[in-house]
């Protein structure tokens, strides 16, 4: 039971690591354009078929630095020449701008790479086992993946708290009319702001897909679940996506690891006859409703805190 | 290392030469002429499942090349038109009301038992309204054995062994696999999944009293990204094999969540060699311990289906993942030949009870009772190919070893189905 739990709680902090990598670009980017950015998981999968694709020329480091610089570029172009334009006609053109460049990524993915998975593979210097618990192996490229992602969140959370650039930002986002009277191009930083949300999806992409599966439906199985942590963390608060991604990520993992059920609890008691429709609800343990336990928790954020946990702004 | 964009528009200028080198190879005189006799492909081309929608619909293209070039059916020129269900009943039936709308009169569809069952009860219906209009549906893949039993219809003709009867071959195997002492079964949360999962727990409970099951998990159908979580439970339960009937990219991340795990024990599965399984399964390391159970693996020593899986692959870059899939498109040639007629009315009169010589050799026969083609099967374990094994999967060096062979007489399963048969 140790055993279990442990690894759990490893897989559900670092599953919730890479949702916060993606969630913390998307809710940045949310503040700045008051518009979810439905393309953003598209950048993640993006991230992903560059640093297989770098890997293949150049090798591992250079794919997870450059995938996300190119797709950090072509973040800051859709904004500089896409979203900047259809900003004038409303918060819906943009939304609508979003979901639209969300399927001509994947399409244009699926010219390239075709439909297919790739075999983007861990570099082999990090292909072995870091550690041992009980007796399953921890792979070193997932503790690589949790203290990459570990580093990122401490280097945003220091360029936007810390730095001349930072307090730009965060006050470009808050107060964009002042922040321009004052002789900063807000647009610029805005654009800037895009490329840096794209590109931390990107790198989360980039490490993601050699450990999972690099496909063409990456993007459309990972972003609802990125609506849901930004959401539930506060739209617009970057400390509301990392304590949203870490826990969707752990009741995830420890929804999957339990087998309690209705009947569990009052089996000996009562049971519905077999073959009804109540008996399939009295019989369904947690870890087959684990993957919908994230979309519950949203449903029950909006009804009873609209603003999230941290949010400060209505939903 | 590979170059993949680059190889990409290689491999098009290189099917434009082997497709103009076979065309100018080809004895003009025996292809087929005339109107093709087409038939919809009602798969998921698009979504999670793309992959083996996409591997399926190259197999059928280059079954019915293969066709057309021996003069095809009846003469006419057999045709396989894509349709995108996109893994969604709803969506399924929309697109099969299109194909007929569009002229077409002959269905095919394999992925996922739920759609299947759909497309099944709406042909019957369709049948009985439009009668002079019939469509007939042949089922390459979904294996619920409900199909051939008590939802059985005379307008549903099934090649793929059904659940039954692949179980009962797994759990044959493991009788002699006295390694394995505890299984842990994994599926999908769906009809077909649930078929897996019921018929493991009785038929392991029959045939090796011994097994202990340590663990019945189901996981929602294409939406897991990572299965690790799942491996950890699988871990802690103790169990040295698993029995699972996961397709396609369920399958692929599965494994590949087993080998980040290193997770070591026997695999027994429905559907390992689907696209992005081979991979995965090269990186879990575990050589010859991961079985499938099917009706034809590509080291079979067999001449003629050695040369067409080395032509598949040249031209399409795609194992032959349905070798029923050969089964089933000769069949229906040859019932289009012999009745000189492409009315579905005929060619599911003479597929009734049709013999037939398989693709991997041997006999097999359409079970004129419930529909439910009868074939050989096999058991083939996973690892490193052999000097003497021509074919490797998606280019990991490893392939298919045959395990073990069940005949045709061992496969039968009894079926509860009455069939409304049309005088």
């Amino acid at each position: 039971m140790a055993e279990l739990i442990i690894i759990s709680t490893l897989n559900g902090v670092l599953y919730g690591m890479l949702l916060f990598l993606m969630a913390s670009g998307l809710t940045l980017i949310f503040s700045m354009m008051g518009v979810l950015n439905f393309a953003h998981a598209s950048f993640y999968m993006l991230g992903a078929f560059l640093g297989f694709q770098i890997s293949q020329w150049a090798g591992f480091i250079p794919a997870i630095i450059l995938a996300p610089l190119i797709a950090g570029g072509l973040g800051a172009l859709v904004e500089r020449y896409g979203l900047r334009t259809v900003h004038k006609h409303g918060h819906v053109a943009e939304l609508l701008f979003t979901f639209g460049l969300a399927f001509i990524i994947e399409e244009v993915i699926q010219m390239i790479w075709g439909k297919l998975a790739m075999d983007y593979r861990v570099p082999s210097f990090l292909d072995f086992s870091a550690f041992t618990i009980y007796a399953t192996n921890y792979p070193a490229y997932k503790a690589f993946m949790l203290v990459f992602s570990i580093a990122i969140f401490i280097g945003l959370i220091f360029l936007l708290t810390r730095t001349r650039a930072g307090l730009i930002i965060q006050a470009s986002l808050t107060h964009p009319n002042m922040v321009g009277m004052l002789g900063h191009n807000v647009p610029r930083v805005f654009m800037l702001v895009f490329g840096l949300g794209t590109s931390l999806a990107a790198i989360a992409g980039a490490i993601a897909g050699a450990a999972f599966v690099t496909q063409s439906n990456m993007a459309a199985l990972l972003g609802p679940i990125l609506f849901v942590v930004v959401v539930v963390g506060g739209l617009g608060s970057l400390w509301g996506a990392f304590v949203a991604s870490l826990l969707i990520g752990l009741l995830q993992t420890f929804a999957i690891a339990s087998d309690w059920s209705l009947s569990k609890f009052f089996g000996s008691y009562l049971s519905p006859t077999r073959g009804t429709i109540l008996f399939d609800i009295w019989t369904v343990t947690i870890a087959q409703i684990g993957p919908i336990l994230p979309y519950l928790l949203l449903v029950l954020v909006l009804i009873f805190r609209p603003t999230g946990l941290f949010g400060t702004r209505d939903t | 290392m590979k170059w993949q964009m680059p190889k990409k528009l290689l491999g098009l200028a290189a099917v434009g030469l082997v497709a103009g080198a076979g065309y100018l190879a080809l004895p003009q005189k025996t292809e087929a002429q005339g109107a093709p006799i087409r038939i919809a492909y009602v798969d998921p081309l698009s979504g999670p499942m793309a992959g083996i929608g996409d591997t399926g619909l190259k197999n059928f293209q280059f079954i019915l090349e293969e066709i057309n070039a021996k003069g095809g059916a009846n003469g006419r020129r057999l045709e396989i038109v894509p349709y995108d269900n996109k893994l969604n009943a709803q969506e399924t039936i929309v697109q099969v009301q299109k194909a007929i709308d569009d002229g077409i009169r002959i269905i095919t569809q394999g992925n996922g038992t739920s759609f299947a069952i759909a497309i099944s009860e709406f042909v019957t219906k369709y049948n009985e309204r439009n009668p002079g209009k019939e469509v007939v549906y042949l089922n390459y893949a979904a294996v619920d054995p409900i199909l051939t039993n008590d939802k059985c219809s005379y307008w549903h003709f099934r090649w793929d062994a059904n659940t039954e009867q692949k179980m009962a071959a797994i759990t044959t195997f493991m009788k002699d696999r006295k390694n394995v002492k505890k299984v842990y079964l994994i599926n999908q949360d769906y009809a077909f999944g649930h078929g897996v999962r019921d018929l493991a727990a009785k038929m392991v409970k029959e045939k090796r009293p011994d097994i202990e099951i340590v663990g019945n998990e189901v996981h929602p159908l294409a939406k897991v990204t990572d299965f690790a979580p799942y491996i950890a439970k699988i871990k802690a339960s103790g169990a040295d094999a698993v029995i699972t009937g996961n397709w396609g990219s369920d399958f692929a991340l599965l494994v590949k969540a087993a080998a980040d795990a290193g997770l070591q024990i026997d695999w027994y599965t429905f559907y390992a060699g689907g696209t992005g399984g081979p991979t995965a399964m090269k990186q879990a390391n575990l050589p010859n311990r991961i079985f499938a159970v099917g009706e034809g693996f590509a080291n079979i020593p067999h001449k003629e289906a050695a040369d067409f899986e080395k032509a598949l692959r040249a031209k399409y870059g795609v194992s032959l993942f349905y070798p029923r899939g050969v089964n089933q498109m000769r069949m229906l040639a040859a019932a289009i030949s012999q009745t000189k007629s492409d009315d579905p009315k005929a060619i599911a009169k003479a597929l009734d009870g049709m013999k037939f010589q398989v693709f991997h050799g041997g006999e097999g026969y359409m079970r004129a009772d419930d529909h439910q083609f009868m074939q050989p099967l096999y058991m083939a374990s996973f690892g490193p190919i052999k000097a003497d094994q021509p074919f490797d999967e998606e280019k990991t060096g490893w392939g298919w070893t045959i395990a073990g062979k069940i005949d045709l007489k061992d496969t039968l399963v009894q079926t509860s189905c009455k069939m409304n048969k049309p005088s």
